[in-house]
């Protein structure tokens, strides 16, 4: 599985450019960001993600290191079977 | 566990970019915990949601915000330290049509240009300055500048701002919003994330008010200086509202739309 996350949302972390600073890790609501216990090639501890991401963007309006994207996940489309039977 | 996602997940939709469209490169120079990208991100995507990519011009003071000008798709100008909003009045005079907006810090603005952005808005030049104020020199290393409030840690006082020795701090806003044609003020902060929306908001009403041609805006930000404040980053934004928040407050100072 390429994408565990089941939640309303995720994020990709540009973590080569985390400069360390924390500013995200209180401004996540459902605090799913903790510090790495690893060094980037910067040599700063960077954010990772927990379950439970909802895709809110606090932590990408908070970074000064532009290092989120965030990406809300869709409900699962109804599948075509189903559609047709509607119909 | 890291279950960040390293490609866009199918089925989703993206509801931010890294940076911003006007942004060439997201790598910069600014230390760990500065506010004033927050700030700059935030006034590019307003340019971009008023459809003013290509009809605006910025004029830099000299501070650290200056060090993005080469990454930023926008027509720049840096000023002499203070000057901007001269340099701004020439070119939105030549080109009224373009939005004219300055990117100074409090030691450009409030310490070596207080006489440029104060003449500035007594003309009621249509333009909008920003203000990212974070009380002290950034740039230089962190000393005092005039716009330092009392208790206030610098790097040239690391006891605080004492008024009997330093004096007080100029409170630009107010006495930039106490002048007529003046017709937009507001003070916004990034310390989080409702406070970035909030910015963002007061910027775009400056750049509405600039528009149309009701007079003079400033929007002040104020943003962390983890560096000069000899804080840790990541207790930036706390120490920044209980020194240059609290004792100054966010909101807006003046509205002449809205009065109107
Ligand atoms: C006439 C002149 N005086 C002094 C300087 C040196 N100088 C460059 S940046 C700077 C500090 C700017 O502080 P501020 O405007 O608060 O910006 P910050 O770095 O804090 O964002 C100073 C004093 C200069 N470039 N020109
Ligand atoms: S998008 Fe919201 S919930 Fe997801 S990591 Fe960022 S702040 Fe946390
Ligand atoms: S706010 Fe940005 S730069 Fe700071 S730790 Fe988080 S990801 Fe890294
Ligand atoms: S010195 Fe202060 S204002 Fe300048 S880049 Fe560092 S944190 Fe930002
Ligand atoms: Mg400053």
């Amino acid at each position: 599985m390429s994408n565990p996350v089941q939640s309303g949302g995720t994020v990709i972390i540009a973590q080569d450019r985390c400069k360390g600073c924390e500013l995200c890790i209180p401004a996540c609501p459902p605090r799913v960001l903790s510090m790495s216990t690893e060094k980037n090639a910067l040599g700063y501890y960077f954010p990772e993600l927990a379950e439970g991401c909802t895709g809110c963007t606090a932590c990408h309006l908070v970074c000064p290191d532009y290092v989120f994207e965030v990406y809300r996940l869709l409900p699962p489309q109804p599948s075509q079977s189903q559609t047709s039977a509607v119909q | 566990m890291n279950v960040a996602a390293t490609v866009p997940p199918p089925n989703s939709v993206k509801r931010s970019p890294f940076g911003t469209k006007l942004l060439l490169s997201e790598d910069h120079p600014l230390c760990p915990g500065c506010g004033h990208p927050v700030a700059l991100r935030v006034i590019l995507e307003v340019l971009e949601e008023l459809s003013l990519v290509g009809r605006s011009v910025g004029i830099f003071g000299h501070g650290c915000s200056a060090m993005m000008i080469g990454q930023m798709d926008v027509d720049l100008n840096l000023s002499l330290h203070g000057r901007a909003p001269a340099t701004a009045t020439g070119v939105k005079r030549m080109l009224p049509d373009r939005a004219v907006f300055t990117m100074q810090g409090d030691g450009d603005m409030v310490s070596e240009g207080l006489a440029e952005v104060l003449h500035t808005a007594a003309r009621s030049e249509k333009i909008t300055c920003f203000l990212l104020n974070n009380g002290v020199f950034g740039d230089t290393g962190g000393h005092m500048t005039a716009a330092s409030v009392i208790g206030q840690r610098t790097k040239t006082d690391l006891t605080g701002r004492k008024a009997e020795e330093h004096g007080y701090p100029i409170p630009i806003s107010k006495l930039v919003a106490s002048l007529d044609g003046v017709s937009y003020v507001a003070r916004a902060s990034v310390h989080n994330a409702a406070g970035i929306t909030q910015a963002k908001r007061f910027v775009r009403k400056a750049f509405e008010h600039q528009m149309q041609r009701t007079g003079f805006s400033l929007v002040e930000i104020l943003t962390m200086c983890p560096t000069g404040w000899v804080s840790k980053t990541a207790d930036g934004p706390a120490y920044m509202m209980e020194t240059l928040g609290q004792q100054m407050g966010l909101g807006e100072l003046k509205d002449s739309l809205a009065a109107g």
